[in-house]
């Protein structure tokens, strides 16, 4: 099998925040259009793996690779051209408009002699149209459901038009509807090529969206491949110490991830 | 406002704004040469700025138009430096009066003046530049560096205020040469406009707000989190010194010149925002204009309450700001930006 070279990739990093590590001498390659999720219990390094990725956290030692070449080592408004980021919680100012928040996304295609363009402006309705907020474009950010302001976020995000989206817990906050609403959204920017990075805490949705998988514990990938690899009975136990049963979806025919009764729960 | 409920309101309106508020400025300039301890009609004022020969001509030439001409380039830098602060600290209630930068600079001025003797002009430039930056810095720190929240940011700012205007006034009253000299100037005067440098303080003030009105995009982006604006190609950290750097020359040059003047930072903006919506291109040069529409008509105003002494443009605008900060403190949604 021949493998396509990895966009994005940490090479034997060590990660932390002041003097707390958290990985040490971590090795992780994103490989080129999946869509890969992170998964692994609380405080097990996944958001801070996805930071790294996003350069928002530098490696105390090792590097992190943007087409091979050091992240850190390149204009942050170069990396934003390839690379998208949609934080955990970002800020939507007071009173602006689901049009104007999507436009902000076309911060790196401008400058002060580059000016907003019939271009930027084809790129936003395009973003507005894929995400199904084209309706929504005068209104303001304040007024919509979480589900439409997740998806407003993603319009945004999508305007920049990179290759490589990172997706810091997008469905965290959203009720059951709109994680799938947001999942399903993903899943088709996937299909029509992009490369996705995302962080997500449940198992489930994990192994049905995924096409790579990377499991996180203690600072260090566990396991990684594809979900029908990875989600099994041990590595399930040894990732998250949760006995389980494995069955197939019986919507998707990915795995399923059924947590075992404790015995007292039998009676 | 009925504008941010329905969408953002059309260039054209905000276009027009502009205009406007230019017009307004206009007449306030008209009427602050004008306006004084002796009133003049509009043909004195016409003879004072044209015949040198005239009754006026000294008065307008020496008094009024130095006067006006600060008035404008100080308004402006205030409200600017406000609109920075606001947009970098994404916190509503920033403002270089309150996160003590106005008062930082005030300390070292009368640091300057009263312990090592400084008397030049440029000598309390310096010394308010470098006092502004002491302060604003130091607010950062002690707000938590990075972490800082907006709230932790007006606390810290409080806490630098008044420790630096017990500074102040205590250095005043152990120094009755100092306090008689820097007595207008303490509060926020225009009075001394004839004895600075004109062309300096305008100068300065012209080229921190190009710098300023350039940060306008990225500040955009900032205002949707430090994650985003990183996502958008923004380095946060190099906007922010960027930032304070701006605004250290914009107050710092406001207060060597006026003294200490408050709330101009802080309610301008507002006011901007609540017309033009959360767009820096927008609001930035807006603030400019309407800190000098404010601060020209509060220098007036002050001139004709208090006839024939005048009421201090700094008390003026505390008198009117002071109320509008209580307003927006006791407003729902105050913390966010």
């Amino acid at each position: 099998m021949t493998v396509s070279p990895s966009p994005l990739a940490v090479e034997n990093a060590t990660l932390g925040y002041g003097r707390l590590a958290i990985s040490e001498g971590l090795t992780v390659d994103v490989p080129d259009g999946e869509f890969t999720v992170i998964i692994g219990p609380n405080a097990c390094g996944k958001s801070t793996l996805l930071k790294a990725l996003a350069r928002m956290l530098k490696p105390s030692a090792g590097r992190v690779l943007l087409d091979g070449r050091d992240i850190h080592s390149r204009s942050t408004r170069t990396v934003a051209r390839r690379l998208g980021l949609l934080p955990q919680s970002p800020i939507a100012p007071d009173g602006i408009t689901v049009a104007d928040l999507v436009a902000r996304g076309r911060y790196p295609h401008q400058g002060i002699l580059r000016q907003w363009s019939a271009r930027d402006e084809a790129v936003v309705a395009e973003a507005m149209e894929a995400t199904d907020i084209t309706d929504l474009a005068s209104r303001s950010v304040d007024e919509l459901s979480g589900g439409q302001r997740q998806r407003v976020w993603i319009a945004m995000v999508l305007a920049q038009q990179t290759p490589l989206l990172l997706l810091d817990e997008p469905t965290t906050y959203l009720d059951i509807t709109h994680q799938i609403e947001v999942l399903d959204l993903c899943a088709k920017l996937h299909r029509e090529g992009r490369t996705l990075v995302a962080v997500l805490h449940d198992l489930n949705q994990a192994a049905r969206y995924a096409t790579h998988l990377i499991a996180m514990r203690d600072g260090a990938v566990v396991a990684e491949g594809a979900p029908a690899d990875i989600v099994t009975d041990d590595i399930v136990e040894k990732v998250f110490d949760l006995p389980c049963r494995i069955i197939e979806d019986p919507e998707t025919a990915t795995p399923l991830v059924i947590p075992r009764a404790r015995p007292r729960d039998l009676g | 406002m009925s504008t941010t409920a329905t969408g953002t309101p059309p260039t054209t309106r905000r276009v027009t704004g502009l205009l406007a508020l230019t017009g307004v400025l206009a007449v306030l300039a008209v009427l602050s040469v004008a306006v004084g301890s002796r009133a003049m009609d509009l043909a004195e004022v016409w003879s004072g700025l044209t015949d040198a020969a005239s009754d006026a001509y000294p008065v307008v030439t020496e008094l009024r138009l130095p006067r006006t001409a600060l008035g404008l380039a100080a308004g402006a830098a205030l409200g600017l430096a406000g609109a920075l602060m606001q947009a970098m600290t994404r916190n509503p209630l920033a403002d270089p009066g309150l996160l003590g930068v106005n008062t930082g600079a005030a300390a070292a001025v009368v640091t300057a003046v009263h312990f090592i003797g400084i008397a030049s002009f440029t000598g309390t430039l310096l010394a308010a530049f470098a006092g502004a930056a002491i302060a604003a810095v130091a607010c950062y720190l002690i707000a938590g560096a990075a972490g800082a929240t907006p709230a932790r940011l007006a606390l810290a700012g409080a806490a630098i205020t008044a420790a630096g205007y017990a500074y102040v006034s205590a250095v005043q009253l152990l120094d009755t040469a100092t306090l008689e000299q820097m007595r207008f100037w303490s509060v926020g005067s225009l009075i001394n406009a004839h004895t600075v440098p004109l062309p300096l303080i305008v100068g300065l003030i012209v080229a921190a707000g190009i710098v300023g009105v350039l940060l306008a995009r990225p500040l955009n982006a900032l205002a949707l989190g430090d994650a985003t604006a990183t996502g958008l190609g923004v380095d946060p950290r190099v906007l922010r010194i960027a930032g304070i750097a701006a605004i250290t020359v914009l107050a710092g040059t406001a207060t060597a010149a006026c003294g200490p003047i408050v709330f101009v930072g802080l309610v301008v903006p507002h006011v901007v925002r609540a017309y033009t919506g959360p767009d820096q291109n927008w609001v930035l040069p807006y603030s400019m204009l309407t800190g000098a529409v404010f601060l020209l008509a509060a220098d007036v105003l002050g001139r004709v309450v208090a006839r024939p002494s005048e009421l201090q443009v700094g008390i003026v605008c505390a008198v009117v700001g002071g109320p509008f900060f209580l307003y927006l403190v006791s407003r729902r949604k105050v913390a966010r930006l």
